[in-house]
């Protein structure tokens, strides 16, 4: 990638994100250790993972860029593209599926008109249905928009659900 | 406080999650407790205890601290909380409820270990989970049981939350300390065992949230009191997370030992929709299918081994009549090859061949042939992967091909599934 594309990057970055890199790097005996936190420290603000935040990220916890990435591309809460700006996730193991999970994808895949990504033509929400077992057994089927967990769903009142959350500020996978 | 319970005994108290409400109840004594005992008693207390392992292997908690090199320092304590075995949500409860429990219960291994610092390693997914244990800890800090010189004691012990980011493996205890330390999260060579050369080279113990739940109880009431609570072969209680076709699905701490499947169904309100029951998973995801002979099985290790399967994780999925055994295993299997690290060629490759061959099933589209491969792949999985994920990825589906044998053969060139399209004609 081009050099100029690295010296964007910090500035790119809100102030003071560099100190929380540094503060994470001196909470560990050993900096490396720092690698997962501080992709979600910068994934938190941009959304997801350019390619030059993650030499940053490496520059920072005195890494190799290919150490960086090969930790990011193995996690799949990280993205390597910029995404909806809230995530939705929708359980499909079994416990979920044995409630109605096939039904409630399916129902908010169309309502969203979602593409083969996931993403909703307006860029509000990606959505994704293969994810692990998102241990909310009990309350299947559910989705988990960004951080929250919402359970015992049907289409229509994750439907209202989503509705409430499009207009807010977003966050990606996780925030 | 209600008799019999140790996880959830102070369930209803308000403001648990803080600080102040864990400590109307009784909160950190268990640690105080501990200090004045000495990481030997503590120890012995433990194994008195008989606990064993919650994250699904049941190895003896005591035990697996004993194997600690001495004097070879510093230590760590690592602190599963990647929970994500199918049908588990008992360790999300056990967080968002009982912060401070798990809190205390981690400075007092911490302490018994002589661990210099201690690792809540917690699933990506649980961001919300995370942050309130970020806040727990500050908390603690802030009330000097964390970090530095401890209850004005001379033990200090760092303790820090590290969120995961997807990864069904991390939950393996050397995928996790690989994680931990900043790389993909792929398991390691044992041995050795984390406990002689874990995280950075050092002895660890990696020790799950409901394991280390326990402690400030245990310390308490004593490691025997603990013990009777159960059997003997099962001592002490386990919060076991109830799903799928039930009434009431949810978490109920029952005695190990002394209670059974059907009694654990009836806490769940019985099978839903006042259907048949059909099948269950005693164990989570990766755990054999067991039939309605198996409903007076006890919760007792050796009698659920007998019965051919495994308490696992502490997850219960109940089927009625209308689930389809081969769209269940299918399930289970696209989720293992999700799942698998690619690491070991028998997981990477089997889970792909048991994925594609379940989905041609299912649709109907198999031939009796492709069906017979099935124990061929499964055969060349279990026991010869690097670790247990790619073994466990073969025993659902292999047991439940044992039990419902006629419905997988019917499926066999039907062209669709017979247990759907027997449901639409009765519906």
């Amino acid at each position: 990638m081009p050099e100029s594309e690295g010296d964007a990057s910090s500035a790119a970055l809100a102030p003071g994100t560099l100190q929380r890199l540094r503060d994470l790097r001196s909470r560990y005996p050993v900096a490396r250790s720092a690698v997962l936190p501080a992709l979600w420290v910068v994934q938190d603000e941009l959304g997801y993972l350019p390619p030059w935040s993650e030499e940053l990220v490496a520059e920072e916890l005195g890494l190799l860029p290919g150490d960086v990435a090969a930790v990011s591309s193995f996690y799949s809460m990280y993205f390597q593209h910029q995404a909806g700006r809230h995530f939705v996730q929708v359980c499909q193991n079994v416990s979920c599926a044995l409630r109605g999970a096939d039904d409630l994808l399916a129902g908010l895949r169309e309502w969203l008109q979602a593409d083969e990504e996931g993403a909703s033509p307006d860029g509000a929400f990606t959505l994704e249905g293969t994810v692990e077992c998102l241990g909310a057994c009990g309350g299947g089927p559910m989705m988990q928009v960004d951080r929250y967990s919402y359970e015992d769903l049907t289409v229509d009142s994750a439907r209202e659900i989503l509705e409430r959350v499009r207009g807010s500020a977003g966050g990606g996978a996780g925030a | 406080m209600p008799d019999g319970l140790v996880l959830t005994r102070h369930q209803g108290a308000p403001g648990l999650h803080t600080l102040d409400g864990y400590r109307k109840v009784g909160g950190y004594q268990g640690l105080a407790r501990a200090l004045e005992m000495g990481p030997e008693a503590i120890v012995a207390e433990v194994k008195a205890s008989g606990l064993r392992g919650r994250g699904g292997a049941a190895f003896p908690t005591g035990t697996k601290w004993g194997f600690l090199p001495q004097g070879v320092f510093p230590r760590y304590l690592a602190v599963n909380a990647d929970e994500s075995e199918p049908g588990c949500f008992k360790d999300r409860v056990l967080i968002e409820e009982y912060p401070h429990q798990l809190l205390e219960g981690v400075l007092i291994a911490a302490f018994a270990l002589q661990a210099s610092h201690a690792f809540i390693y917690i699933r990506g997914e649980y961001r919300q989970q995370r942050e309130l244990l970020e806040q727990v800890v500050r908390e603690a800090y802030r009330a000097k049981l964390a970090g530095k010189r401890i209850l004005g004691s001379d033990f200090g012990c760092e303790v820090v939350v590290h969120g995961g980011a997807g990864a069904y493996i991390c939950g393996e205890e050397t995928a996790l300390l690989d994680s931990l330390e900043g790389r993909r999260g792929q398991p390691r060579l044992k041995p050795p065992f984390p406990a002689v050369k874990g995280l950075y080279g050092q002895p660890t113990v990696v020790n799950n949230v409901e394991t280390l739940s326990n402690l400030p109880y245990i310390v308490t009431a004593g490691g025997a009191a603990y013990a009777a609570l159960g059997t003997e072969a099962s001592p002490g209680t386990r919060l076991f997370c109830v799903s799928g076709h039930v009434e009431r699905p949810g978490t109920f701490e029952v005695p190990m030992g002394r209670t059974t499947f059907r009694d654990l169904l009836g806490l769940a309100g019985g099978v839903w929709r006042g259907r048949r029951f059909k099948a269950m998973q005693p164990g989570g995801g990766s755990m054999q299918v067991l039939g309605p002979q198996h409903l007076d099985v006890p919760l007792d290790f050796k009698a659920v081994a007998d019965a051919g399967s495994s308490l696992g994780a502490g997850a219960l999925v109940v089927m009625d009549e209308t689930a389809c055994m081969v769209e269940v295993s299918r399930r289970l299997v696209d989720f293992y090859r999700h799942e698998s690290c690619g690491k070991c060629v028998p997981c990477r490759e089997g889970t792909y061949f048991e994925s594609q061959l379940m989905h041609r099933l299912e649709e109907g589209r198999a031939t009796a042939e492709e069906l017979a491969t099935l124990a061929d792949i499964c055969a060349g999985m279990d026991g010869r992967c690097f670790c247990p994920l790619g073994d466990t990825a073969t025993w659902f589906v292999m047991s439940a091909y044992r039990m419902f044998k006629d419905e997988f053969d019917a499926h066999v060139g039907a062209g669709h599934c017979p247990v759907r399209a027997r449901l639409g004609a009765a519906a």
